[in-house]
């Protein structure tokens, strides 16, 4: 039965999508049966990043009301075998949306994969809660400013309080992801540093993603971060993964790059 | 404008109001249908049976079920409702346009409110609750939550965010970082007190005499602190 994994911040911008697409991948690259869902009804962004905008025909509200079969729904992704992709209605609004319809849903998908990757729209409102409320795990995307870290930490209370798993006593484990970490603006001060954000958050790290242009350039070609193997932003959604998987390695914090002399005459940034 | 009032008082005379925050319980008269000619002989003979119960009393109007009719011109409503003795405070659950003629009709607009479950009044009596002299949280309490410890003290062990609200009729005692809202002696209890370890409050209130955090004094941030009421005067201590 499948593992499922919301990412989810409340606030906007934050990089839920980006995570969503990373993590998804990452852990299909692992060998994982893994689909990844667009609870972003209205706003269909995950087939962007995933590269399959044309190729969804039917969506995951034409499942929800029974228009169409699973099947027909699911795009498989042509560069990992093992990763599908279930791309929401762009015309439809997050009303489209009902808890049984999700429920079934993702009770269709569990014998068929080991990982769904449900992708939370911003704010707290139908679309977020659905997306988060039958999860068995949480990854809550961050950056470490103070906007987002109290919109996140409203988003733990709610994990805690309103998922399915909160209402019947059990745990619902999270992991807090920082992602647009930009090491030069927290040296500045301009930033909260990481342990700041820990000390206010309290959940596990599962990793800290620098601020990359990669991130933007992979997004704009259709491919999942982590596909870049010389992305700074895709080596550290990669170690998260492992980390999801239970690895235990330790966490890069992203450090200012001392410049050489050289490179400060030439005017190069590292 | 701005320089009248800033202009003629020295600043060191004292303030001659003061403003707290307070709680009442009001009457909810829930609207069901106002059009209905006999609304107001019903409602006299409902209030008929305890007049001096309901004898300028203030009352909310609950418009949650007209809401998504077309209001009622609440200046002529409740100007009826005045007739029969009735205080007409505000009103509660509707939409924007209900809104709008509530506030020329000079009523404040509440938030929707939660009523109570409610209250079995047949069959055999509900066990009393069994007396409790603390609720302990452990878990953090995060921005946006509330927790109320109801007649009895409160005790979190977990910090609190900003943006979370702990209310107690008691006292309130925090041992991580109290970042969020602290209201103790919330029925009224000028004795409760408020203790933390790591003080760092948005707002401490004390049987609603309240401090927000910018007229806190900054040097008891990060330290442990009681904090009660003297005089109507918040009296913040280190421990």
């Amino acid at each position: 039965m499948a593992k499922v994994i919301v990412v989810t911040s409340g606030k906007g911008g934050v990089g839920k999508t980006t995570t969503s697409a990373a993590i998804a991948t990452g852990l299909a690259l692992r060998g994982f049966k893994t689909v990844i869902i667009d609870f972003d009804v209205g706003l269909r962004n995950v087939d962007l990043i995933m590269g399959c905008e044309r190729r969804v025909v039917f969506d995951f509200i034409n499942v929800i009301n029974g228009d169409a079969k699973l099947h027909q729904a699911l795009i498989k992704d042509k560069r990992v075998e093992t990763l599908s992709i279930l791309a929401t209605s762009q015309t439809r609004d997050k009303d489209a949306l009902t808890e049984e319809g999700v429920e079934r849903i993702i009770a269709e998908l569990a014998p068929l994969f080991d990982y769904i990757v449900c992708d939370s729209p911003a704010g707290i409102e139908r679309g977020a809660h659905l997306a988060m409320y039958f999860a068995d795990e949480a990854i809550v995307v961050a950056n470490a400013e103070v906007s987002s870290v109290r919109d996140a930490d409203r988003m733990i209370g709610l994990l805690t309080s309103k998922s399915r798993r909160a209402e019947q006593g059990q745990p619902m484990p999270q992991h807090l992801l920082l992602t647009r970490y930009d090491a030069e603006r927290v040296e500045r001060g301009e930033m909260l540093k990481v342990e700041d954000v820990q000390e206010i958050l309290a959940v596990p790290l599962l990793g800290v993603v620098p601020e990359c242009p990669s991130v933007l350039q992979a997004s704009n070609v259709g491919m999942p971060v982590v596909l870049d193997d010389k992305s700074p932003a895709g080596k550290a959604y990669l170690d998260a993964v492992g980390r999801i998987l239970g690895e235990e390695t330790e966490i890069v914090i992203p450090r200012v790059a001392r410049r050489g002399f050289i490179d400060r005459l030439l005017g190069r940034t590292a | 404008m701005e320089a009248r009032r800033a202009g003629t008082v020295s600043n060191d005379s004292p303030l001659p109001f003061q403003i707290r925050g307070t709680s009442s319980t009001l009457l909810a008269l829930k609207v069901i249908d106002p059009c209905d000619p006999a609304f107001f002989i019903h409602l006299a003979n409902t209030l008929a049976l305890a007049p001096g119960f309901y004898r300028n009393a203030p009352i909310i109007l609950d418009l949650a079920a007209v809401a998504r009719k077309n209001p009622v011109d609440l200046t002529i409503f409740c100007a009826q409702l005045r007739e029969l003795t009735l205080t007409p405070v505000g009103i509660q659950g509707a939409t924007a346009d209900w809104e709008r003629n509530a506030l020329a009709a000079g009523l404040a607009v509440f938030p929707a409110g939660r009523s109570a479950d409610p209250v079995s009044v047949h069959g055999r009596a509900a066990p009393l609750p069994r007396p409790s002299t603390a609720r302990l949280v452990t878990e953090p309490v995060r921005s946006g939550q509330q927790v109320y410890a109801a007649e009895s003290d409160l005790i979190v062990t977990a910090p609190v965010s900003r943006g979370a609200e702990l209310l107690a009729d008691g006292n309130i005692h925090v041992y991580g970082p109290l970042r969020g809202r602290a209201l103790a002696g919330t029925n009224g209890d000028r004795s409760a007190r408020i203790f933390c370890r790591h003080f760092d409050a948005d707002l401490i209130s004390i049987a609603g005499y309240y401090e927000v955090n910018e007229h806190m004094e900054p040097h008891l941030f990060g330290k442990p602190v009681q904090i009660r009421l003297d005089n109507e005067r918040l009296i913040f201590e280190p421990l």
